[in-house]
């Protein structure tokens, strides 16, 4: 069988049908900055993280259908400045600290921020206010840290059946929010054992009582850097829909 | 209160600031108020208290306090990490920690207390008791110790390392470590790890024990002066083991009249407001606790190391207890405010031989890390960190989230007796002189022996100004003062 192939960063990198370029890179071991994307979701497009240079043009690797002969960029000083730049600009609009926030060491912002060489924020921190979501007896939503990357909501919606988070509000303005009508996860059907637990890349849905358990040298991300967790981004088998995929 | 607190007529007398009091790690600001003939009329140790932290942690998750608290104070976090923990042992009902928590708790608290003493003795107070109060100051730094005493200082820096090495160890990192987690810890020592500690912790008990040596001689070269400078009579607090042995992780508050006679002992720190309260003052932003049975106008105590070697019974390991008794014998030492230093070492001592004992323990490779029981809505802990005594107390709702928190930090405890120390070394050395820089740190001097953590106290959220509006004791502005970066003093 004749493979198909594009070209990253001077690599040939071989493709399926239909795999984006971000997936056939992934498959390959390339490792791609990510934090909207996730094996198993469809591509959302949303943080902008993995944004590549194809044919000349800056577009998200995610949502970029992998095509025969394509040249892409993604290891150069320009994205990799970009990318940082949308790091830091993710660090300041929330809340994020990263010394006592329980999800460190386990955090993909946080990970990505070592990974790129983010030294400082480098904009104003916007602090806004937002309060945490305690309601849940299992669950707490620390919206401090918040990135808007949806999996949750896909998560909740397309595996859990449930539909427990949403966004509101445009622009600057957009955050999440709970499906209820005290807005609170306590009055909804949520559970910790939903997939929308899990998903999270950063720090906002939390088991409750867990925090700081593991200790430092020990999480995910003390070992090695993100780059090097390259396997569990790969995509999933071509066989295995993926959530929300249409029939 | 005493009479140099308050003038009588402030706005006719001529300020002089000691702004910052340089190498007390933070920021503190002394105002003497004198007259034309350079009498001393008042004398007070402002401290802005920003009391940002108890309310920044309201609404926060129970679980995440004692990794936050850490950020309340960059000299002592072990401290907060573990007070904090404490408290919210109660939180979750943890009503005995297992073996190896305890003694992984302790093994950091140790190593907290000889990084913390000797950065103070080594660093910060060397200087003034190596060279004299009215040295060069060129000279009088670290550096200076440096040129002059290769040796001592090189082991003051290596004792300190060490510290930092076992708070790394059982912390997982130096510092914003996440070792102590409500109920226990989040992990015990693998054997490498206690062999690397293991290598020198018999180095370290030596060198604490010369340190000792060290801090006694420089008190007993001029025991008269060391005895009477900024010497005043305080009552006293700590916390003692129910044995009456010296334990500054865990135990019952004992407290002294000034005479000696015991006011309170072994009392339940978790009802800690019924012996003392927190008073406030108009022209300090920092609290000052007074012992209840003795009221506000006398109640105030001291805290820290001199309080804790002579309050309690006996230090629990051989040469510290032994030095303890040859601390006890010297005249006055006791109460002496030079006195801290000395016993500031015999506790480093303690914190070696302790840390050395605990490494030869098995229960500190152990597996059985956490406990939990019945949940409680409120959580008191209590450590004797290495500036004295630290309470932490915290209201948990049953959503988790802390909704009112308390914190009461040695240097709060000792605000009074710092005031008091300054006013008895303006008396003896500023009344009526003309103002030098020498004199000036003669009050330095007498604040330093405090160790006080100034940063912790004054914890502000965002930047500390650096421009220090002076307020006349009736609320007055009536001056404003510009910090200087380079420490040195601004007079007006
Ligand atoms: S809560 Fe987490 S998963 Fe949900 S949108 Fe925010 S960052 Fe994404
Ligand atoms: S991973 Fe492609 S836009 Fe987020």
């Amino acid at each position: 069988m004749n493979e198909q192939t594009f070209n990253l960063d001077g690599q040939e990198i071989p493709f399926a049908a239909g795999q984006s370029v971000m997936q056939a890179a992934l498959a390959a071991g390339v490792f791609v900055p990510h934090l909207c994307y996730h094996p198993e979701f469809r591509p959302h497009g949303s943080c902008k993280l993995c944004t590549m240079k194809i044919n000349g043009r800056p577009a998200t690797s995610c949502t970029t259908p992998a095509a025969a002969g394509m040249e892409v960029e993604s290891d150069t000083p320009e994205i990799l400045d970009t990318r940082r730049i949308l790091l830091q600009m993710l660090l300041v609009e929330g809340n994020h600290f990263c010394p006592s926030c329980e999800k460190s060491g386990h955090c993909k912002l946080q990970a990505l921020g070592y990974e790129l060489g983010v030294m400082s924020p480098h904009f104003n921190h916007f602090y806004p206010d937002r309060p945490v979501d305690a309601s849940h007896p299992d669950v707490l939503l620390d919206f401090n840290r918040c990135i808007l990357c949806e999996l949750c909501i896909r998560a909740s919606a397309e595996v859990d059946g449930k539909n427990v988070f949403a966004l509101s509000g445009r622009g600057i303005k957009k955050h999440l929010i709970v499906n209820a009508e005290s807005g609170k996860l306590g009055d909804t059907d949520f559970a910790l054992t939903d997939k929308a637990a899990q998903v999270c890349p950063v720090g906002v849905i939390l088991p409750k009582h867990k925090g700081f358990a593991v200790p430092i040298g020990q999480r995910r991300f003390d070992a090695e850097p993100i780059s090097a967790h390259v396997e569990e981004f790969k995509p999933i088998a071509a066989a295995a829909p993926r959530a929300g995929d249409k029939p | 209160m005493t009479d140099l607190e308050t003038a009588a007529h402030p706005e006719q007398l001529r300020r002089v600031a000691i702004d910052p009091v340089t190498r007390v790690e933070g920021h503190g600001k002394v105002t003497l108020l004198l007259d034309e003939d350079n009498k001393v009329h008042q004398v007070r140790l402002h401290i802005v208290e920003f009391r940002g932290f108890e309310k920044f942690i309201q609404g926060r998750p129970y679980w995440e306090v004692p990794v936050m608290v850490q950020r309340l104070c960059g000299i002592c976090p072990v401290s907060h990490h573990l007070a904090a923990a404490k408290a919210l042992d109660m939180i979750v009902g943890a009503t005995r920690l297992t073996p190896t928590a305890d003694k992984i708790r302790r093994l950091m608290h140790y190593g907290q207390i000889l990084q913390s003493h000797a950065l103070h003795f080594f660093h910060l107070a060397s200087p003034d008791l190596l060279f004299g109060f009215d040295s060069e100051l060129a000279k009088r730094n670290v550096v200076g110790v440096i040129a002059a005493y290769p040796e001592t200082a090189k082991k003051g820096v290596l004792l300190r390392k060490y510290g930092q090495e076992v708070i790394r160890v059982t912390a997982g990192k130096r510092v914003h470590g996440t070792g102590a987690i409500p109920g226990g810890v989040n992990k015990s020592l693998s054997a490498d790890e206690r062999d690397a500690l293991l290598k020198d912790a018999y180095q370290m008990v030596t060198w604490s024990r010369e340190a000792v040596a060290l801090a006694r001689q420089l008190f007993e070269r001029d025991a008269a002066f060391s005895n009477a400078f900024g010497r005043f009579d305080a009552h006293s607090m700590s916390l003692v083991g129910t044995d009456g042995a010296m334990d500054l992780y865990h135990g019952g508050l004992r407290a002294r009249a000034m005479g000696g006679e015991i006011l309170f002992d072994h009392f339940d720190y978790t009802r800690y407001w019924d012996v003392i309260v927190e008073d406030v003052k108009p022209w300090s932003y920092m609290k000052f606790p007074f012992l209840r049975e003795l009221g506000p106008e006398h109640g105030w105590y001291r805290v820290g190391p001199l309080t804790r070697v002579a309050n309690c019974d006996f230090i629990p390991t051989p040469l510290a207890d032994k030095e303890r008794t040859d601390f006890l014998a010297s005249p006055g030492a006791a109460g002496a405010t030079l006195g801290y230093h000395w016993a500031r070492m015999i506790e480093m001592l303690h914190a070696a031989e302790a840390i050395r004992d605990l490494l030869h323990d098995d229960d500190i490779a152990g597996a059985d890390l956490v406990v939990g029981g019945e949940r409680a809505g409120r959580g008191v802990g209590v450590i004797e960190a290495p500036r004295g005594t630290l309470i932490h107390h915290y209201r948990v709702d049953e959503h988790d989230q802390v909704i009112r928190a308390n914190l009461i930090v040695s240097t709060t405890h000792n605000n009074q007796a710092m005031n008091e120390a300054i006013r008895q070394v303006a008396r003896q050395y500023l009344d009526g002189r003309e103002v030098t820089e020498g004199l000036l740190n003669h009050i330095e001097v007498a604040i330093r022996a405090f160790d006080p953590c100034l940063s912790c106290a004054t914890h502000a959220l965002g930047r500390m100004p650096l421009e220090v509006a002076i307020v006349s004791h009736d609320g007055t502005p009536v001056d404003r003062m510009t910090r200087g970066t380079d420490g040195r003093c601004t007079r007006e």
